[in-house]
């Protein structure tokens, strides 16, 4: 199998020309492996089925929205992850041992995989692009702070700049700061201003509308 | 014995930016679910582990010039092409992954966390300095991080030691630790305060300050 040989003398980014074959690719492998009967089509379709609707960014959104109105449960998330999350339904495949991270006025944290795209997949889904690219990967221990910038986020100089890098089967989830001016709102109202990127911590909550 | 990862990109020289993404994309093409999914499936066939599957693509020699999903899917392939999975005789999965199991299979997940056979050698707060030079086969210490002090900030017990694992020697299950460091030490120059760093750290990669 050497379709991709023809790609070697032009380097080309990420989805550009290569992808019908890789279509193709995908088709043939599958095929054969569920002739051999290695793998069960249907089985495939409810793979994806389940990261397109069912885990994703939103399930760490309800953990941490939780989390800023429920202290009980604040205390345990900060102590073990993995059982507090579990508790809501959210566990397993990369997921396995999870720890949470608290950003305080003083002190924001970040996420990163330097060597491949680990991610908390039980609370976050399936990791963006950027996450995996190699801009971010080999930016995000070196230079954080520019890394924030290019997410327009700039942070006072007072604040610490803590980056976990996972390089083992922990996965880190960020608790970002409740917004100021949340107090009335409710769970699912708090949800909404949890973004994907606050909780990798290459970005902040969204303000809440002024009602 | 040579191996050569081309993930490992931590502090490395960059100069792009990072492109921001909404949240919710996941794929860009149909093929990259279905070469997630088929990743996932045959990641649960037993034929293979999460550690040999992680080797077989960070040594893949075009790794840096193709995308995510092109990574996982040469890699797949690669898996199928040396484990002679399409041909005759193939071997016996020990497990097929049936639709009806996905859910409880995905939901178990792979834990690495194994019973602790022995105490582990460092405690919160000790100095330590990784250890240097080049490591010949898959491992999870970035070479930003070799030959480096640090300190143990978080004990995890003890997990499945990948260096061991993506290679036929077992789990070897050693003690891990969040190590972390200043970027300072890591990076020279900008200063202490710069910014904390941490890598997650089996027992083996540390040593006494």
């Amino acid at each position: 199998m050497d379709e991709h040989e023809h790609d070697h003398d032009h380097p080309h980014p990420p989805h550009a020309p290569g992808e019908s074959i890789y279509d193709a690719r995908v088709k043939a492998l599958e095929s054969s492996l569920v002739k051999k009967g290695y793998v069960d089509p249907k089985a495939i379709d409810e793979i994806i089925d389940t990261y397109k609707d069912k885990v994703g960014s939103r399930n760490g959104a309800r953990v941490v929205a939780r989390a800023w109105t429920d202290p009980e449960f604040h205390a345990w998330l900060m102590t073990d992850a993995t059982a507090a999350v579990a508790s809501m339904g959210y566990e397993g495949r990369q997921g396995e041992h999870l720890v949470a991270v608290q950003n305080t006025a003083e002190l924001h944290n970040m996420v990163v995989c330097t060597l491949c795209s680990c991610y908390p997949w039980a609370v976050l889904g399936l990791p963006p692009t950027w996450y995996k690219s190699a801009p971010y990967r080999s930016r995000a221990v070196k230079d954080p702070r520019g890394v924030l910038k290019d997410f327009g986020v700039e942070l006072p100089e007072s604040v610490q700049i803590r980056v976990w890098d996972s390089t083992a089967e922990i996965r880190y989830l960020v608790v970002p700061l409740r917004p100021v001016g949340t107090e009335g709102l409710s769970d699912r109202q708090l949800m909404d201003l949890v973004t994907r990127d606050s909780m990798i911590g290459t970005g902040l909550p969204r303000a809440p509308k002024i009602a | 014995m040579t191996y050569r990862s081309h993930a490992d990109l931590g502090g490395r020289e960059e100069s792009r930016r990072v492109v921001p993404e909404p949240d919710g994309a996941q794929f860009h093409a149909p093929w990259e679910a279905r070469a997630m999914a088929l990743t996932v499936a045959m990641g649960a066939s037993g034929l293979w582990n999460i550690d040999e599957s992680r080797a077989a693509r960070e040594t893949l020699p075009d790794y840096e010039r193709l995308s995510y999903y092109q990574i996982w899917l040469d890699a797949l392939q690669k898996l199928v092409d040396e484990r002679g999975i399409l041909r005759e005789p193939s071997p016996l999965a020990p497990r097929m992954l049936r639709a009806a199991d996905v859910a409880g299979v995905l939901k178990k997940g792979a834990p690495t966390l194994r019973t602790s056979t022995r105490a582990p050698r460092f405690k919160l707060k000790d100095r330590i300095r990784t250890i240097g030079g080049d490591l010949p086969h898959h491992t999870r210490l970035p070479h930003y991080a070799r030959d480096k002090l640090g300190r143990i900030e978080r004990i995890h017990g003890m997990h499945v030691f990948p260096d061991s694992n993506a290679h036929g020697g077992g789990e070897s299950p050693q003690w891990l630790y969040t190590v972390c460091f200043e970027s300072g030490e890591l990076f020279g120059g900008e200063g202490a305060r710069e910014a904390l760093i941490s890598i997650d750290a089996f027992e083996s990669y540390l040593g006494p300050a």
